[in-house]
């Protein structure tokens, strides 16, 4: 019997949404840690069972929390996220050096293969690895030793380490996205770090093609083919087919190239989707429309995607990790909104349809397939 | 010597800790906000970064210490708790800062 759980961080709490392979009837379990933010709940791979969860708070600081039950129960393990070897500087948004200072996690990545590894990007940004199921967490040093590490600069919600992408082919590589620093690869398991963001183009930096100081919202990948990626960057849709070496423009005919999720089709490696935004200034749909946009062409060419979706007077925003597809053989694809709507596709996209429509602003989504 | 310091803590940490109510803490005398804090965080170590930080042993921005009706986040943190909480007969409260969100 297969199944789907969908596991939705919001400003106030996690709320665990399951339902059988058919997705038609949904159970909602929740709020978990009510009145924390949980800026991300994510699933092993090796394991269903082990979930693991950030929880933070401005009063109370940083928790991470451990299911290995898919969430019927929780564990708090450890929260010490040290800056190893001392915090040095970075750029501050007035172009001043500031010392790292930890806030909180954005992310958790847990092994493709092992339920007990797991890796966690911060804000201010830095990359951590437990080996333990989250009892310890150690920092991969290289990534913010980089020679660039000092001009790194925040973007408007920090200098955060937001997304960690592994590559399912080669356990060696592995690419992160800071805001706004941009993307980086590691080949050798995150001892070593290499920015990879030529062909990137970002009006809004002194040198519009710098190598670092770009503000990437969102990389995905799809699992059979590692090297080609796609990007949601802050303005402009990109892709590289090399791991990154090179990027191109495929914003094509999007009526904003503006966004925040980005996420690939699970068995059809050319169909991407995105949420345009109308711009960086206002986190909304353009016209108060909410339209995922499809490629089935690896971009350039978009369709609007709306059966299901408010086609007047919404300007909820959907953010960069609130968008993510299940692998039953009708792909579903599911997003949460500021506006705390849930919506799911059975279908691909061609259809959709609100889970929940009143939890509080949704700042992740991720699903498990179950089997 | 040692005396007996009742702490309340705010509801999420409560949850935390996964205790109800107040907790009585044995400090060591002179009791003082160090002295308790280093004892909450021994009995409940799921605490330690959520009301002082780690490294630096300051207390979080968003966090405040009063007793007897007296705001006391700002004293030196080795300073004697007033008698009243070393007697228990009020408690050290920790206290999330009142503001949105």
């Amino acid at each position: 019997m297969s199944g789907v759980r969908v596991l939705v961080g919001t400003r106030k709490g996690a709320f665990v949404l399951t339902a059988d392979g058919a997705r038609e009837q949904w159970r909602v379990d929740g709020p978990h840690f009510g009145g924390w933010e949980i800026y991300h709940v994510a699933g092993s791979p090796a394991d269903p069972n082990r979930l693991y969860a950030s929880q933070s708070s401005s009063w109370f600081g940083q928790v991470i929390q451990r299911s290995d039950d898919g969430g019927a129960s929780w564990q708090q393990v450890d929260h010490e996220f040290a800056y190893e070897g001392g915090a040095g500087e970075h750029l501050w948004y007035d172009g001043t050096p500031k010392p790292w200072e930890f806030t909180r996690i954005w992310h958790l990545e847990p092994s493709l293969s092992d339920p007990d590894v797991v890796y966690a990007g911060a804000q201010d940004a830095a990359l951590y690895r437990s080996d333990d199921g989250g009892k310890s967490w150690l920092e991969l040093t290289g990534l913010r030793n980089h020679p660039s590490g000092p001009q790194w600069q925040p973007g408007a919600g920090g200098l955060c380490l937001h997304t960690i992408v592994l590559d399912p082919s080669n356990a060696a590589r592995m690419f992160v996205a800071i805001s706004a620093a941009g993307a980086f690869r590691s080949d050798d398991a995150g001892e070593s770090w290499l920015p990879i963001n030529r062909g990137l183009r970002s009006d809004g930096i002194p040198d519009p093609d710098a190598e670092v100081g770009h503000c990437v919202h969102r990389i995905a990948l799809h699992p059979s083919r590692p090297d080609v990626l796609f990007m949601q960057k802050h303005w402009d849709v990109m892709r590289t087919d090399d791991a990154g070496d090179s990027w191109r423009e495929i914003s094509g005919d999007l009526p904003s190239d503006f966004g925040f999720p980005i996420a690939v089709h699970p068995h059809e490696p050319e169909t991407v989707y995105v949420v345009p935004i109308h711009s960086d200034s206002e986190h909304y749909p353009p016209e108060g429309k909410l339209r995922v946009y499809r490629s089935r062409t690896g971009g350039d060419e978009w369709e609007p995607l709306t059966v299901g979706l408010p086609q007047s007077h919404c300007y909820v925003n959907v953010l960069r990790d609130a968008m993510a597809v299940d692998t039953l053989d009708d792909a579903g694809v599911y997003f949460g909104t500021t506006g705390g709507q849930v919506y799911a596709s059975r279908d691909a996209g061609d259809t959709w349809t609100p889970i929940v429509r009143d939890l509080p602003p949704v700042l992740s989504v991720e699903v498990q397939t179950l089997r | 010597m040692s005396t007996c310091v009742r702490v309340k803590l705010p509801t999420h940490l409560r949850r935390l800790a996964k205790v109800d109510g107040e907790v009585e803490l044995t400090v060591a005398e002179p009791a003082t906000q160090r002295a308790v804090l280093d004892a909450l965080e021994q009995r409940f170590p799921m605490l330690r970064g959520t009301i002082r930080d780690t490294t630096t042993g300051k207390r979080r921005a968003f966090i405040r210490f009063f007793a007897c009706e007296t705001d006391l986040s700002n004293t030196a943190p080795d300073d004697p708790l007033p008698d009243l909480v070393v007697a228990g007969r009020e408690p050290f409260l920790v206290v999330g800062a009142m503001a949105g969100g």
